[in-house]
């Protein structure tokens, strides 16, 4: 990582150089992601199985007041989904932008 | 000795054995394979360790007590204890693997400062003693009450055999002996767990059939003057609720022996998808918990209700002698039951044990009841190990080499690596015997000191290049501080009085806002002084992408 976009003495990134585009391109997409992702996460443990775990529990599925539900199980499903959704879309990130992590035969390492 | 015993005596020897087996296969000769196992992990093996080093006693004897007791409010450990995943998995794991070094304070030395990280390095064996002392005294409840030792024989014997894989193979040999533990501990979980569910529902998995007697438990519940079991904050307050599930959520993600689970893997990618298997390991076990909670409340409401106090249940019998279960002298009939000694109930349980004598409330074979024995030694022992490589890591890598032994040969690292392990388990093992009064309470303190001292640090350093090493030193400290002190303030164990909670917030929920609190003091510490240097900046910079790029396209 030698030429970053930073001037010496650490001032804060500069301008983007055009060869560097890249980069910039790549986090954005990747904070992007993030960023979605996380607010899924908030709005199922806290939304749902907190905040709004009351109101929720007015309906009942299979003998599961739903707000209980979420609280108790089905946040815990949603965060596997999650993190199952962020190394999938981030293999194909890395690939698209040529920074996954290859053996010397191509291979995924 | 009895049916259990002979099974629990069985089991134990069995799994005990191919720990040491594993152990004496994966011994190391460097302090590579020793701290971070030669970077050499599968992403699934890694997350079945992973999975066996977070959940502890605590997780497996502990939880689904807990839960049966807290009801609704019982989420803040099952949302608390897996969320935290998300946390590392995206803001923390991928980005520290790329960094790539052996510990989380060597992390927080390169890109802050050498005094940021002989702090964190007394942090972290800090969080790590207040955690490991409880599972040690865990180990000492099972060897008691199944094999009928003294706490102090259990206890050694759990600590010899940690000893022998610790010492001999380091993270190499946790790493293999977790993954053997992991199926030990979540085989011994789910068979009783999807007996009882099949036996009360005819459905045998829990996770969907415990739904059913849900009804029946809130009907029963109410029958005990208890609250209703599907009824939210009939525990804690609504903020408080809140507030705690967030603060074990970015505990989880801020304590070290986890963070360092993703320093073995061999890639940036293997560390993603580590964390991802990781949580399904632990979601197995997670999803259960709820379930064996609810079926056993159920199972144990009506077996004691309105029972004469001579005609109970054998398995009150057998825990009595442990003194975990009580009934209160001069009761006739049971009609009141409870999980606090203090309440005056007729009968009291305490949570810890509702998992190791759930097979038995439910009347379950004895070889599974020995088994669960097996299982709640792994969960204790799998996570003590991964603390003591925290510890010995923290003491001999960040402290000891830097400031007394700079030119230490690599054999000679290894050996004081070695012997500041040893070190550990020894006090352990003396803690593990002579438990401080305060134990229970104080692993609310790990949970709260990893979220307000390590998290934000860790989070604005490979997010913005802007935080400097005077910053991140005023975080630490004030968020320290700040989460210690209402801890203090309201938690009566440290001769202080124990105070009222402001606005209902309690000393486990303190660490959310200790963790905000160091967040805006490290950023605006770090925006009235000077950036940190060309090359710190440099470093973040390079973090943030798995490899080099390469210019032609490689197919996947």
């Amino acid at each position: 990582m030698a030429d970053t976009a930073e001037g010496a003495g650490g001032a804060p990134p500069p301008g983007a150089e055009p060869d560097n585009d890249w980069r910039k391109e790549y986090w954005r997409k990747n904070l992007r992601l993030m960023v979605v992702l996380l607010v899924i996460w908030f709005i199922v443990s806290f939304g749902c199985g907190i905040l709004f775990v009351e109101q929720l529990n007015e309906v009942v599925i299979a003998g599961f007041p739903l707000g209980f539900w979420f609280a108790q199980q089905g946040a815990i499903y949603t965060f596997i989904i999650l993190i199952l959704v962020y190394a999938v879309r981030m293999d194909r990130l890395d690939d698209e932008y040529g920074v996954s992590e290859r053996n010397g035969d191509g291979s995924r390492a | 000795m009895t049916d259990i015993q002979f099974w629990a005596l069985f089991f134990v020897v069995l799994t005990f054995a191919v720990y040491i087996f594993i152990a004496w296969r994966s011994r190391v000769k460097e302090t590579k394979g020793f701290f971070v196992a030669e970077q050499n992990i599968p992403s699934i093996a890694n997350g079945a360790a992973v999975a066996a080093d977070w959940m502890s006693a605590a997780s497996f004897i502990s939880m689904a007590g807990l839960i049966a007791f807290l009801g609704s409010d019982g989420s803040i450990y099952l949302m608390g204890w897996t969320g935290g995943y998300v946390l590392l998995a995206l803001l923390l794991a991928p980005y520290l693997r790329k960094w790539g070094k052996f510990t989380v304070p060597e992390f927080v030395g390169d890109r802050y400062s050498e005094t940021v990280r002989s702090v964190s390095a007394l942090v972290a064996i800090i969080v790590s003693f207040t955690y490991v002392v409880g599972q040690m005294a865990g180990g000492g409840i099972v060897f008691s009450r199944f094999l009928n030792l003294e706490t102090a024989g259990g206890v050694a014997v759990a600590a010899a055999v940690i000893f022998a894989y610790a010492v001999l193979g380091g993270m190499k040999g946790i790493t293999w002996t977790q993954v053997a533990q992991y199926s030990v501990l979540i085989v011994a979980y789910l068979i009783p767990a999807f007996a009882v569910a099949q036996t009360m529902t005819g459905i045998p998995v829990p996770q969907i059939s415990f739904g059913q007697i849900l009804g029946e438990l809130n009907a029963i519940s109410a029958e005990f003057g208890l609250s209703q079991y599907t009824e939210a904050f009939t525990a804690r307050p609504q903020l408080d609720v809140f507030l705690v599930t967030l603060s074990l959520m970015i505990g989880t993600a801020g304590l070290p022996h986890v963070i360092i689970r993703f320093y073995t893997t061999k890639t940036v990618r293997g560390a993603r998808y580590s964390a991802f298997w990781a949580l399904v390991f632990i979601g197995l076990l997670y999803t259960t918990a709820p379930a064996v909670g609810a079926f056993t409340k159920l199972n144990l409401l009506e077996g004691v209700q309105g029972v004469a106090a001579n005609a109970l249940p054998s398995w009150i019998q057998n825990w009595a002698a442990t003194g975990l279960v009580t009934v209160s002298p001069g009761v006739e009939t049971i009609n009141t039951i409870s999980n606090n000694a203090t309440s005056g109930a007729d009968l009291i349980v305490n949570n810890d044990i509702l998992v190791l004598a759930s097979p038995e409330i439910a009347g379950l074979p004895a070889p599974i009841v020995g088994l669960v024995a097996a299982g709640g030694l792994a969960a204790a022992m799998s996570t003590a190990a991964g603390l003591l490589l925290v510890i010995s890591s923290s003491a001999s890598h960040d402290l000891y080499f830097r400031y007394l032994d700079h030119n230490a040969s690599e054999s000679r690292r290894l050996l004081v690596s070695r012997i500041a392990m040893a070190a550990a388990v020894l006090v352990a093992i003396y803690f593990g015997i002579n438990p401080p009064a305060f134990v229970a309470q104080v692993v609310a303190f790990a949970f709260g000191l990893a979220a307000s001292t390590f998290f934000p640090i860790l989070l604005l350093g490979i997010f913005w290049k802007r935080a400097n090493a005077v910053g991140a030193v005023s975080g630490m400290v004030v968020g320290l501080v700040f989460t210690a002190s209402y801890m203090i303030y309201t938690l009566p164990v440290f001769g202080t009085a124990a105070n009222e909670h402001v606005l209902g917030i309690s000393p486990e929920g303190i660490g959310a806002i200790g963790a905000l609190v160091n967040a805006i003091v490290t950023v605006v510490v770090s925006l009235l002084t000077k950036p940190p240097s060309h090359e710190v900046q440099e470093m973040v910079e390079g973090i943030r992408y798995p490899s080099a790029r390469r210019t032609e396209t490689t197919s996947a």
